[in-house]
């Protein structure tokens, strides 16, 4: 489809600025003005509703296609809660109000939502304080690996590394290292969790923290998890939850009680906010009594008269992470969520994105190699090992999937199985939706037996075919000149 | 409310397909004493009724109240198509474009976005957005630091003092030196800048218009800094540039800045949008995500993400840096917003704030009891020095139905009688001359 | 995979062939095959001083961004200004037309036992 650019109509507006109301003109000295044309389109408003929409058409999104792509927990977003962020009582608020002597007054109810969504965190965690100020997952990590960086400087430890399982995510050993730390990588056993003799091995007193994820990326439950965290307190390390997880342990264990110092949720995807084709998130960060003091400031307290104001007096905490409070935005629509979901309906949530996920599994282990054959939790992982043994890799599946209206598994990751496809069905997923998409992984492996030469020609039907990356990448086209 | 669709029926039939007779079955890894010591949510509700406690929360904002308040995020009008564009679920529910063939539309979107940042900085190379200005601005400065390995940031005073915060903050466990130069009469002090350049200096960061409104030209700063091998980094406001010189026109490596004027709501703090751009040596250089055109298999001109292998998910602790997610909705209201004011509409757009801000000037001088107002010239903001302290100024004029500004004491020493006053095109002619009644009689009393 | 009698090899994949003072310094078939097409090509200047196994350079491609890491120490003297734009020789000439970086040695006597020789190399590539 032509760029909005290359539909420009040079004089064509498509919005016209209110009549100047004021006498005054600014005069500003030459040198300061603007001199070089200003590329924007000239359209009209026409022009760019229809080509947005139909930028729009050449998308899948959850909203009409499946997507059970591992780790990112892509269920049904819920309408109701892009009304409530919508409200101008939230988005027309400017963020410096409550800073403001008699500002507090004019945004109390923000600021309410931020310590309710605190104290929901809280128990829904087993934490004690939380953050919100985290934009995303990746920066939650980073607020996490700070103040574990702040607690061992506070102790005048000096304690050089992270340890962080070989399935972990890749923005857990990127955020330790922007934190200051090295990382030491630790295999996972024949079993698909971290080898807990390893663990043991490289556990001293210069491990200043270990990264996990529960279950694992691989979607497996490590039942040490407890010991795991006693053995790392023993040597002084803080013990950091990866939520990206979350979904599949809701009401039915918390990581503050199994012995974690630190977690990080991700809003978009237990919490059900959109994805929005990449952001934006938020990924708020809860932690022990022990470790409030290094929290990113400000935070939300409640008067003895009820009202909330923000208390900045942490004279020991990182700093800010974040310009305000957080993606407020994104967090009026979690904090809707889980105010329409319940106790029941997150304790639901996690049952039935566990059951979906063995339900997959159990359905398709006859055709597809089960790196780990055991039952998984929310997600799970194949290989296509078998498939490739006839040259059809699992991009090829994944390519030969969006042809068949499925948007594909994630592949590829964790980078500790060969040919990996990682399945999360969900919990918004109906029986019937898993089971046209076991329907199509069954063809697929099907064809990769008898007619594997076809894959080449994947995906058949959509508005472009296998973009050759190794040019872009080469040729560095990433902005359009006329 | 749950949003998961299995009968009884449903579940009983895949729990046999699985062998198990129970969903409590597959938690039995869970070991008894790791089960919750407690789970006090309170139980769910309705649609209706989750609605009407927000509601009710979001009532208790003001928003009635007549805004001139900036520094740094701003009050401009959002036109409707953004937000019909933004609201369209092919958008805003789909994932991250990695799978090019199920992604075109997010991705040529993306290109679009990068193509109209250039253009609107004029540099040469955009990413796809970063969580916000100020994350923007490390990146930035980590960048810098990257390319030329030297371990000293200069950073000029007149750069939001919030960015100031967060940059001490991101850096503090990194082996870099932060170095703050103050400002002369609320200006970049070039002789101070160009003095404390050396070949240890890894970049000088500079903002136009700078936090207290002012304008400048910064060829010149850039100039010797480049003699010394140090890079250039600009933190601009994106709606100024419709009348400003750019940070291309003044030879600028890294122009970053916060997007949120460009279509976003103000939404108390976010989300917003942090936008990096610079020139053709720094492309492989820059974090984030980044669009490429290219061909398909067929020779059809197609979109996809590009230099993966700098981010995340390929290097890990080598990446260049650790975002996963852009910001890719804002970035999309961006590049709507920025199509349909188009070239003439951001110009327009541009010069009505230039022109309200100094018809606001010229009605502040006249009020006694304001001592003095901006430091000209100056875009749409500007500080303005009372006779007394501007806290309390600003206590009395919420009593009236104003939003007056920031008062710059909290932030700056011996600035308590300052007030950072932002007008922009949403402010009337009538807004503005009854907003200067009201100051006069809080002023006079 | 090819690999040269005529050059010395490193655990990271790096060849060396030395010609008196003068060592050229490549990646090999078995790393261009594993990296894939490659896009882009990053080399430290010509005069730097570098020492055993320290940083040289990074090679991209679409799905990884690998170090190179230079098998004996030296001053670079020349860089090959060939793979900036045209990256793919490395992965069509590993050994030949996608060299690297050419470094005058100081003392490659003791620092050679450090390295493979053709042999150990293939055996090495083998236990991968």
């Amino acid at each position: 489809m032509q760029l909005i650019f290359e539909k420009s109509q040079p004089g064509r507006t498509g919005f016209k600025i209110q009549n100047k109301d004021v006498p005054a003109k600014a005069k500003l000295p030459e040198n300061l003005m603007r001199k070089s044309d200003i590329g924007l389109p000239e359209v009209s408003e026409l022009d760019v509703i229809r080509h947005f929409s139909g930028l729009a058409n050449m998308n899948f999104c959850v909203d009409t296609n499946f997507y059970p792509l591992g780790s990112c927990t892509m269920k049904y977003n819920p309408k109701f809660t892009e009304k409530a962020a919508g409200f101008e009582g939230f988005s027309e608020v400017h963020p410096l109000l409550p800073q403001l002597m008699g500002g507090g007054v004019l945004t109390q109810g923000c600021l309410e939502i931020l310590y309710n969504m605190e104290k929901l965190l809280n128990e829904i965690t087993g934490m004690d304080a939380f953050t919100m100020q985290p934009l995303a997952g990746a920066h939650g990590e980073l607020t996490g690996a700070m103040i574990i960086a702040a607690y061992h400087k506070n102790r005048k430890n000096r304690k050089r590394y992270i340890l962080v399982p070989d399935s972990s995510h890749g923005t857990n050993p990127a955020s330790a290292a922007i934190a200051g730390f090295d990382v030491i990588v630790i295999p996972s056993d024949r079993d698909g969790v971290m080898d807990i003799n390893q663990y043991r091995k490289h556990l001293n007193e210069d491990v200043a923290g270990v990264m996990l994820t529960c279950p694992n990326t691989l979607g497996i439950f490590n039942p040490r998890i407890k010991e795991i965290c006693e053995m790392g307190h023993k040597v002084d390390a803080l013990l950091y939850y990866d939520g990206a997880n979350l979904n599949a342990i809701l009401g039915k264990l918390r990581p503050g009680d199994v012995g974690f110092d630190i977690v990080h949720l991700n809003l978009h995807k237990t919490f059900a906010t959109p994805h929005g084709g990449g952001g934006p998130g938020a990924g708020p960060v809860g932690v022990k009594e022990h470790l409030a003091e290094f929290m990113p400031i400000s935070k939300v307290v409640r008067r003895a008269d009820g009202t909330f104001c923000l208390d900045y007096n942490y004279p020991k905490s990182i700093g800010y992470i974040a310009p305000f409070y957080g993606n407020f935005g994104v967090i009026v629509k979690a904090y809707a969520y889980i105010l329409m979901l319940g106790k029941s309906g997150l304790i639901d949530v996690a049952e039935k994105a566990v059951l979906n996920a063995n339900y997959a599994r159990a359905k398709l282990t006859d055709c597809y190699k089960l790196p780990y054959d055991r039952k998984c939790m929310h997600e799970c992982v194949f290989s296509a090992e078998k498939q490739k043994q006839n040259g059809v890799s699992a991009l090829d599946i994944a390519k030969y999937l969006i042809s068949r209206g499925f948007h594909p598994p994630t592949v590829y990751f964790p980078l500790i199985v060969k040919e990996a496809l990682m399945i999360e069905p969900t919990e918004t997923e109906s029986k019937e939706t898993i089971d046209s998409f076991i329907e199509a992984m069954k063809d697929a492996a099907e064809l990769a037996e008898k007619n594997p030469g076809i894959f080449a020609s994947m995906p058949d039907n959509t508005p472009v075919q296998k973009p050759d990356e190794v040019k872009a990448a080469r040729d560095l086209d990433i902005k359009w000149s006329n | 409310m749950n949003y998961t669709p299995h009968t009884d029926e449903e579940v009983k039939k895949m729990l046999s397909e699985i062998g198990v007779g129970s969903i409590g079955e597959l938690f039995s890894d869970i070991p008894e004493e790791m089960k919750p010591a407690s789970f006090n949510i309170p139980e769910g509700k309705s649609e209706f009724e989750v609605l009407r406690h927000l509601q009710d929360l979001a009532s208790k904002n003001s928003v009635s109240l007549t805004n001139f308040i900036g520094a740094g995020f701003y009050s401009h009008y959002i036109p409707a198509a953004v937000d019909a564009i933004s609201s369209l679920p092919e958008f805003y529910t789909a994932y991250t474009p990695y799978q090019a063939e199920a992604s075109q539309g997010w991705l040529q979107a993306i290109y679009e976005y990068q193509t109209a940042i250039c253009r609107l900085t004029d540099m040469d190379v955009s990413n796809a957005s970063l969580y916000d200005g100020g994350t923007a601005l490390y990146e930035a400065c980590m960048t810098a630091v990257r390319t030329n390995g030297r371990k000293k940031i200069l950073v000029d005073a007149g750069v939001n003092i919030i960015y100031w915060t967060m940059l001490k903050c991101y850096t503090s466990n990194l082996s870099l030196e932060m170095v703050k130069i103050p400002l002369k009469n609320l200006r970049a002090d070039r002789e101070s800048i160009c003095r404390h350049i050396d070949d240890k200096t890894s970049a000088i960061i500079l903002q136009n218009p700078n936090f207290f409104g002012c304008i400048d030209d910064f060829s010149d700063i850039a100039a010797h800094a480049h003699k010394k091998g140090a890079a250039v980094i600009m933190s601009v406001y994106p709606i100024s540039l419709g009348a400003l010189k750019t940070p291309g026109e003044m030879g600028v490596d890294i122009a970053v800045g916060e997007g949120q004027s460009m279509g976003i709501p103000l939404s108390f703090g976010g989300p917003y949008l942090g936008f990096m751009a610079a020139k053709k040596e720094l492309a492989r250089k820059m974090p984030g995500r980044i669009i490429g055109r290219t061909k398909d298999r067929q020779g059809k001109d197609s979109y996809v993400m590009t230099l993966q292998a700098r981010e995340q998910h390929i290097r890990r602790e080598k990446a260049t840096s650790n975002i996963c997610s852009n910001e890719a909705l804002c970035a999309l209201r961006a590049v709507a917003y920025l199509s349909l004011l188009g070239k003439k509409g951001i110009r327009d757009l541009a010069f009505i704030n230039l022109d309200k801000a100094a018809f606001a000037k010229e009605i502040l001088e006249k009020i006694p009891g304001v001592l003095k107002v901006g430091e000209p010239p100056f875009f749409n903001e500007f500080p303005v020095l009372l006779s007394i302290n501007a806290d309390e100024v600003v206590h009395s004029m919420i009593a009236k139905g104003y939003i007056p500004g920031l008062p710059l004491g909290r932030f700056y020493k011996g600035m308590d009688n300052h007030l950072l006053v932002s007008v922009t095109e949403k402010r009337t002619k009538e807004e503005i001359v009854k907003f200067a009644e009201s100051l006069e009689a809080v002023l006079c009393n | 995979m090819e690999v040269k009698r005529d050059l010395l090899y490193t655990k990271e994949h790096e060849w060396i062939k030395i010609e008196g003072k003068t060592g050229i310094i490549g990646i090999t078939d078995y790393a261009a095959d594993t990296l894939g097409d490659i896009t882009f090509v990053e080399l430290l200047p010509e005069g730097e001083k570098v020492s055993q196994f320290q940083r040289i350079g990074t090679i991209e491609s679409v799905k990884a961004a690998s170090d190179i890491y230079t098998p004996l120490s030296g001053k670079i003297i020349s860089v090959n200004t060939k793979t900036a734009d045209s990256p793919e020789i490395v992965n069509s000439s590993p050994y030949g037309d996608g060299w690297l970086i050419r470094i005058e040695m100081e003392n490659p006597g003791t620092e050679q036992e450090n390295l493979m020789k053709p042999e150990d190399y293939e055996k090495y590539l083998k236990t991968i």
